[in-house]
């Protein structure tokens, strides 16, 4: 650092050009489930507070809950229980020490994907079959 | 080219490719959190200089060149092919030679052994000597090593990885009485250490992982990490304890998240993400 550097050098670039894998992306993903399970949790209470306000109130929401909009976001908020369910078992797995070798890593995490989407299928299905 | 050997689906060892590639890069815009002196312009396009060239592969390169004042540019480079060796480092060597001299990046042993020529290929970090050419995409994208500081075009500013690695105290502490001759290991106890001392310092996991992103002040990141366990387990060294406290801290090794984009990158097939796990299980098993 002899010569004064006349500006600051120039920082290369990350997440601009780093290509995804299935390790960042679902590390991504598991942050972003996470965020939606939180926002799921603040609906469930506002859920059972309707329930125990009135009869309108309640009506109300399950009339937003039953819009195809409302459907739609039941999906992801479902999607996002099992992906951040199976991905946190994925990450206790990592805590004890175990799934370390790069086969494991990406097995377990295609399971994830594959596990998620199933789930969600399947409790699509059983909501459906049950509710009618 | 080599698509049956190296293309996979389920990946096995860092050196494969993946079978498909659903996107080049994350869908963000390209300027965000980009400060101004690090935004990257339109650069020159540099044509094959041989004019019975036949098959020619273009190259998108990083430029910066300190001394003009300019931005960083992406180059557009063509290359002969029937004119120039096997491996990116062949291609880099033929620019510098037949186009551009002022190409600049760092290289040594032309065979992934000194960590010299890491940089970014096709948007994830490897060594440009053992990266064939026939295996990057078209165009094949290089940019330097990511997250880092830039000198010269594809030479970074390892000066705070190093820093990071200096503090995690690489060699061996013992206070016992220095022994006449060799200091022993049984052949279990150097077996402990296969699969960490083979790292040769390239940084390609450092600069390939996100905590380091965004937290690289204060998270040693990957490769001092895998340093720092080289040297708890080593047999010879006493002061695992110290290590220890050194490394428990929020920051310094609780900033890995497990994103594992290190163990997927490392051109030496290493486990640095592996290497972590185990520290955090040390660190749990000594508070009991």
């Amino acid at each position: 650092m002899n010569s004064p550097t006349r500006h600051t050098r120039p920082l290369s670039p990350n997440i601009q050009i780093y290509r995804p894998q299935l390790t960042s992306v679902l590390s991504i993903a598991n942050r972003v489930t996470g965020i939606v399970l939180s926002a799921f949790a603040v609906f469930l209470v506002i859920w059972l507070s309707v329930a125990a306000a009135s009869p309108q109130a309640f009506a109300t929401v399950q009339s937003v809950m039953g819009s195809w909009i409302g459907q739609l976001l039941m999906i992801a908020g479902v999607f996002s229980f099992f992906m951040h369910l199976s991905g946190g078992i994925r990450h206790l797995f990592w805590d004890a020490g175990y799934g370390f070798q790069l086969r494991t890593i990406y097995a377990s995490g295609w399971a994830v994907v594959i596990a998620s989407l199933l789930l969600t299928g399947a409790t699509w299905v059983l909501s459906i079959y049950m509710a009618g | 080219m080599n698509e049956d050997k190296t293309s996979h689906f389920l990946i096995e060892s860092s050196d494969q490719l993946p079978l498909v590639t659903v996107l080049k890069r994350f869908p963000l815009p390209r300027k965000l959190g980009v400060g101004k002196e690090s935004r990257i312009e339109k650069g020159k396009r540099w044509p094959v200089p041989i004019a019975t060239a036949s098959r020619v592969k273009t190259f998108e390169i990083y430029r910066y060149d300190p001394d003009s004042g300019d931005n960083p540019a992406l180059d557009i480079f063509e290359i002969d092919l029937d004119d120039c060796g096997p491996m990116v480092l062949d291609a880099l060597i033929w620019i510098k030679n037949k186009v551009d001299p002022t190409l600049t990046f760092r290289r040594s042993c032309r065979e992934g052994v000194c960590g010299s020529c890491a940089m970014n290929i096709d948007g994830t970090n490897w060594l440009a000597c053992t990266r064939f050419i026939a295996d990057t995409d078209k165009p094949a994208t290089i940019y330097p090593l990511s997250n880092m500081r830039i000198i010269k075009d594809l030479v970074p500013d390892l000066t705070h990885v190093f820093a990071q690695y200096s503090l995690i105290e690489p060699w061996l502490h013992s206070t016992a009485p220095v022994p006449e001759k060799e200091r022993l290991q049984s052949p279990d106890e150097r077996a402990e250490l296969d699969g960490y001392y083979e790292c040769i310092l390239c940084f390609c996991c450092t600069s390939g992982c996100p905590s380091h992103w965004w937290n690289g002040a204060r998270f040693l990141g990957p490769a001092a990490l895998l340093h720092a366990y080289r040297w708890l387990i080593d047999s010879r060294d006493e002061a695992t304890g110290e290590r220890l406290d050194n490394l428990e801290d929020p920051f310094r090794l609780y900033r890995c998240h497990t994103i594992l984009n290190c163990t997927r990158t490392c051109p030496k097939g290493l486990n640095p993400g592996k290497a972590i796990a185990e520290i955090k299980k040390m660190i749990v098993k000594r508070t009991g």
